[in-house]
């Protein structure tokens, strides 16, 4: 992430206005991501009790996919889209064997085979021209997207019923093999991507940059989308059901699986999101996005892992400490970021209710 | 003697394996690194199969292991046999500092808590001054027995997979006691295990400390072995390997975690080696393949390989019978016992605006059978947790003996002798009846963990499980001692709760809806048992729905209604009660 501690090591500059503005302002951006990813954790959790560890590899893949869009070349995340579409369509059939319906099977072939496929032709036909920015845009949320539809259906709609501890371990899986294929695609190497906008302009002794403006404007409009959507909209009643009670869900007609594939679209299309938002300000690699995710789990983590605005409030904490601790203590920055959990769950283990959980 | 006998066989093959002529350095080093891995993932194995208590941060307690031997050993030079136990120290405690903090933690909020704090300690380990930052402690002094110095993966060895069997020896004693019983009640929720005396934010420090002080032995073991400690194998790469070890194996058994360490190492030994022979490709293959390898695994088996394996078995270890003729001393009495054992005066429980129990007043005589009665919602269960301490009461007192136990957590309430069943069965289904009716005579076992583990605890465990056997053959399940609980009808279930409850050696038993799923018979062996329990001094409170076994049966009811008391009698008079009548059948009725 962007660091503004301007620590050269030994010598500690003062803390004066200006800086601590820069701190401020630095930790409300870096904040601001985080709270998006913890949004996107809350939201998969909150349907699918799945703890999202590869939500760090939705932001690389989105990032990294988009710089190499911009670079001119083709991503192997277009290729990895068709490959895991081609899985899915093959679980679909198996899944549906008994009753193979002509417009089940064209369904599944049309969103797990056509959909991956035209991107792929799309971006390789794109390659090497001088495409617009949000063109690459939205090509990268759309392979990103149906990434993350693919792995629920792979990997986690055939265990959907089971434990919160086997859906971890599962999700763990899933982002150390997505993190090994980043490592192919994109290799060691870090990558930058070109801004959103090149715009800048001054408040005092603060610069305000086109970029940092679209991290804030698009954090504060996902925060309210998904406060209405959930708040609102049958779909998002329909995927809060399925969250609280999946058989129950199922008995008054929600499809749970639909709800599943909704949330990890969601959470991947956000990541993706966050990942395009950053890569211009800092260098990203393969594996950076497994640190950056965990900031967001700290602050759905403080959030209860249910309540929106409370974890977008965390995660400005959690930037704030983070600049903070950038100046103060560049060193240990990391140490205080993730001790800064304890005192939260100290809290939360003094105000959680005794109530008796049935688990399977 | 019989269940050692694998485990004998087990250690000589393991002991033989490094004498076999011709066996390449190379493997014994793979051995080395699978009995590291096994010592810690079967302190996980007691931590999340067992106790139901998921950690990703074990990597970091071999890390306070490491480099506590580390440091005293370069920068103080202490013996390293001295540093032994000051490693098990620092990681027991850094897992009681750490583990009052997370223990207590609901579900999914433990292991989330624990990935940070894993992280947190890797970034602490690697940026300390004394710890030599990210270049870590090497020159660490081998371990020596007089002469003989474990210099080389061959000698280690021994030290090693000695560990491991102690540790699993020591493990499994642990689960086959009486504390093992509390722990492995804790995945099953709390409500139960505390209603027979377990404490159970003590019992799960107490797997938190074990896992954590074995995953702190096999740092030690690490640090001697490769001579030199750094921060790389104590992150959180390495905290997720040694969960997935652990569930590979089999989460819930000890020789999964040792089965699990096993087929992972010799696994990413084979991926590093081969993969970059068959796709020619650089990078990290083997985590591609791994964690595929992890997801498919999860969908095929999801408890593990060792469970599969040993349903594959020809034979199955059976337990010896217990010895019915040892017998627990009774729980003390107070000398002269009043002739009212239960008074609920005014007792009140609201839910935010609902009141579920509104001011009722009652009470149960010594050697008296009462029955709660009154239609779905009346507050019946609401009243069986006021009085056992499940819920905390809005107002009113409630005492036992003369003795307010308003409020009382559900352990104290346990010591006075008040036992009970639930309404919505809660046994652990994957232990036997035995063992599940046993836990209703926690209170009146004394050996702890350490004399479990030693094997101490043994005249006590039998007088455990022969009163135990003798409460399962007093409500006629004689037959099903070592069926799985969860093999039973819910019918039965409920009386292997009875059964359990009688363990206590109570002098009020509360039964939530003991008659529902039993058949006619059943039920009328059900009616002479509690009379019998009755005339032998004991007193019943039962909440039920079957009208005809209520007023067979006891000899005063109390009728609830939207939680007010709207009746109380004996069972004629509550027959023909206008107001009980309006209650079930409706007013015009």
């Amino acid at each position: 992430m962007g660091h503004a501690g301007p620590t050269p090591e030994g010598e500690r500059p003062v803390l004066n206005t200006t800086i601590m503005l820069f701190l401020v302002q630095d930790g409300i951006t870096n904040g601001a991501i985080y709270a998006l990813l913890g949004l996107a954790l809350v939201l998969v959790f909150a349907v699918t009790r799945v703890i999202l560890i590869p939500q760090g590899e939705f932001v690389t893949y989105g990032a990294l996919t988009y710089a190499t869009l911009s670079a001119g070349q083709v991503p192997g995340t277009a290729r990895l889209a068709v490959a895991m579409g081609v899985v899915a369509f093959g679980l679909d059939l198996f899944a549906g064997r008994r009753s193979l319906h002509p417009s089940l099977v064209g369904r599944a072939f049309a969103v797990n085979i056509i959909l991956p496929v035209v991107i792929l032709a799309l971006t390789s036909w794109l390659a090497g021209r001088q495409t617009p920015i949000a063109i690459n845009i939205a090509l990268s949320l759309l392979i990103v997207a149906a990434i993350g539809l693919f792995l629920y259906r792979i990997a986690f709609q055939p265990i959907a019923h089971t434990s919160v501890l086997v859906l971890l371990i599962a999700s763990v899986g899933c982002h150390l093999a997505l993190q090994g294929f980043g490592l192919v695609f994109f290799g060691a190497e870090g990558q930058r991507g070109p801004t959103l906008s090149d715009t800048a302009f001054t408040v005092g002794p603060l610069r305000f940059s086109g970029q940092s403006i679209a991290v804030y404007a698009i954090t504060v409009a996902f925060i309210i989308g998904l406060w209405l959507f959930f708040g609102f909209t049958l779909y998002g009643k329909a995927l809060r059901a399925t969250a609280v009670n999946r058989l129950g869900a199922r008995l008054v007609g929600i499809r749970t699986t639909l709800s599943g594939q909704i949330a990890f679209l969601l959470a991947s299309v956000i990541g993706a999101i966050s990942g395009i938002l950053i890569v211009p300000i800092t260098t990203l690699y393969y594996d950076t996005g497994f640190l950056i995710g965990l900031k967001g789990f700290i602050a759905a983590i403080i959030g209860g892992l249910v309540s929106y605005p409370l974890t977008a409030i965390a995660a400005l904490v959690v930037g704030s400490v983070e600049a903070f601790s950038s100046f103060y203590a560049s060193n240990f920055k990391e140490v205080i970021v993730f001790t800064l959990i304890l005192p939260v769950l100290v809290l939360r283990s003094l105000a959680a209710p005794a109530v008796e959980e049935e688990k399977d | 003697m019989k269940q050692r006998l694998p485990i004998m066989v087990f250690a000589l093959v393991m002991a033989a394996i490094p004498f076999i002529p011709g066996m390449p350095p190379f493997w014994i080093v793979l051995l080395d690194n699978i009995g590291l891995a096994a010592l810690v993932a079967m302190g996980l194995v007691l931590l999340t199969g067992v106790g139901g208590l998921t950690s990703f941060g074990q990597a970091a307690f071999c890390g306070f292991g490491a480099y506590t031997t580390a440091v005293l050993t370069t920068a103080y030079g202490v013996s390293p046999w001295l540093t032994l136990p000051a490693s098990l120290l620092v990681s027991g405690i850094a897992a009681v500092v750490l583990g009052l903090v997370t223990v207590r933690l609901s579900g999914h909020y433990l292991p989330l808590g624990t990935i940070a704090w894993g992280i947190g300690l890797f970034y602490l380990f690697s940026k300390l001054e004394f710890l030599g930052r990210n270049d870590g402690i090497s020159g660490i002094p081998p371990l020596t027995i007089g002469p003989l110095k474990m210099l080389d993966p061959g000698t280690i060895y021994f030290a090693i997979w000695i560990a491991v069997l102690i540790a699993a020896l020591l493990t499994m004693n642990l689960l086959d006691s009486r504390t093992g019983r509390a722990i492995r009640a804790l995945r099953r929720g709390h409500v139960a295990a505390e209603a027979f005396g377990v404490q159970t934010p003590r019992a799960k420090l107490l797997v938190f400390i074990y896992a954590a002080v074995l995953a702190g032995l096999s740092g030690w073991l690490y640090a001697h072995f490769q001579r030199a400690a750094n921060p790389t194998p104590f992150g959180a790469q390495a905290g997720i390997e040694y969960l997935f070890i652990a569930v590979v194996g089999g989460a819930g058994y000890v020789w999964g975690g040792v089965l699990g360490a096993g087929i992972v190492v010799i696994l990413k030994e084979i991926l590093q080696s081969y993969l970059p022979y068959l796709f020619h490709g650089e990078g990290q293959l083997e985590t591609i393949v791994f964690g595929i390898l992890l997801v498919v695994l999860l969908q095929l088996a999801p408890t593990g390989v060792w469970p599969w394996l040993m349903a594959r078995l020809p034979f199955k270890p059976k337990r010896r019978p217990p010895d019915t003729s040892l017998t627990l001393p009774a729980r003390k009495r107070t000398v002269a016992a009043p002739a009212v054992l239960l008074q609920i005066d005014n007792a009140r429980k609201q839910f935010g605006g609902v009141i579920a129990v509104n001011n009722v007043s009652f009470g149960v005589q010594a050697r008296e059978i009462v029955a709660l009665i009154g239609p779905n919602g009346a507050g019946k269960s609401t009243t069986f947790n006021l009085i056992t301490g499940v819920l905390t009461s809005s107002g009113g007192t409630i005492s036992v003996l003369g003795r307010n136990i308003n409020n009382a957590p559900p352990q104290e309430v346990a010591k006075l002798g008040i036992a009970r069943t639930f309404q919505h069965v809660k046994l652990v289904p994957d232990m036997s009846v035995l063992e599940n009716v046993a836990i209703g005579a926690h209170l009146r076992g004394h050996a702890g963990a350490i004399s479990s583990m030693l094997r101490l605890d043994r005249s006590d465990e039998a007088r455990l499980l022969a009163e135990a056997a003798r409460q399962i053959e007093r409500v006629g399940l004689g037959d099903q001692i070592d069926a799985l609980a969860g093999s039973l009808s819910l019918g039965q279930q409920r009386i292997v709760e009875i059964a359990r409850a009688l363990c206590v050696d109570p002098i009020l038993l509360l039964l939530d809806e003991p008659a529902a799923g039993l058949r006619h018979m059943e039920k009328q062996q059900l009616a002479t048992l509690l009379r019998q329990l009755r005339d032998g001094g004991m007193s019943v409170l039962l909440v039920e729905h079957d009208m005809g076994f209520v007023m067979d049966l006891a000899d005063r009811i109390v009728v609830l209604d939207f939680g007010t008391k709207i009746a109380e009698g004996a069972p004629q008079a509550i027959k023909t009660n206008p107001e009980v009548i309006k209650a079930y059948l409706g007013a015009v009725a």
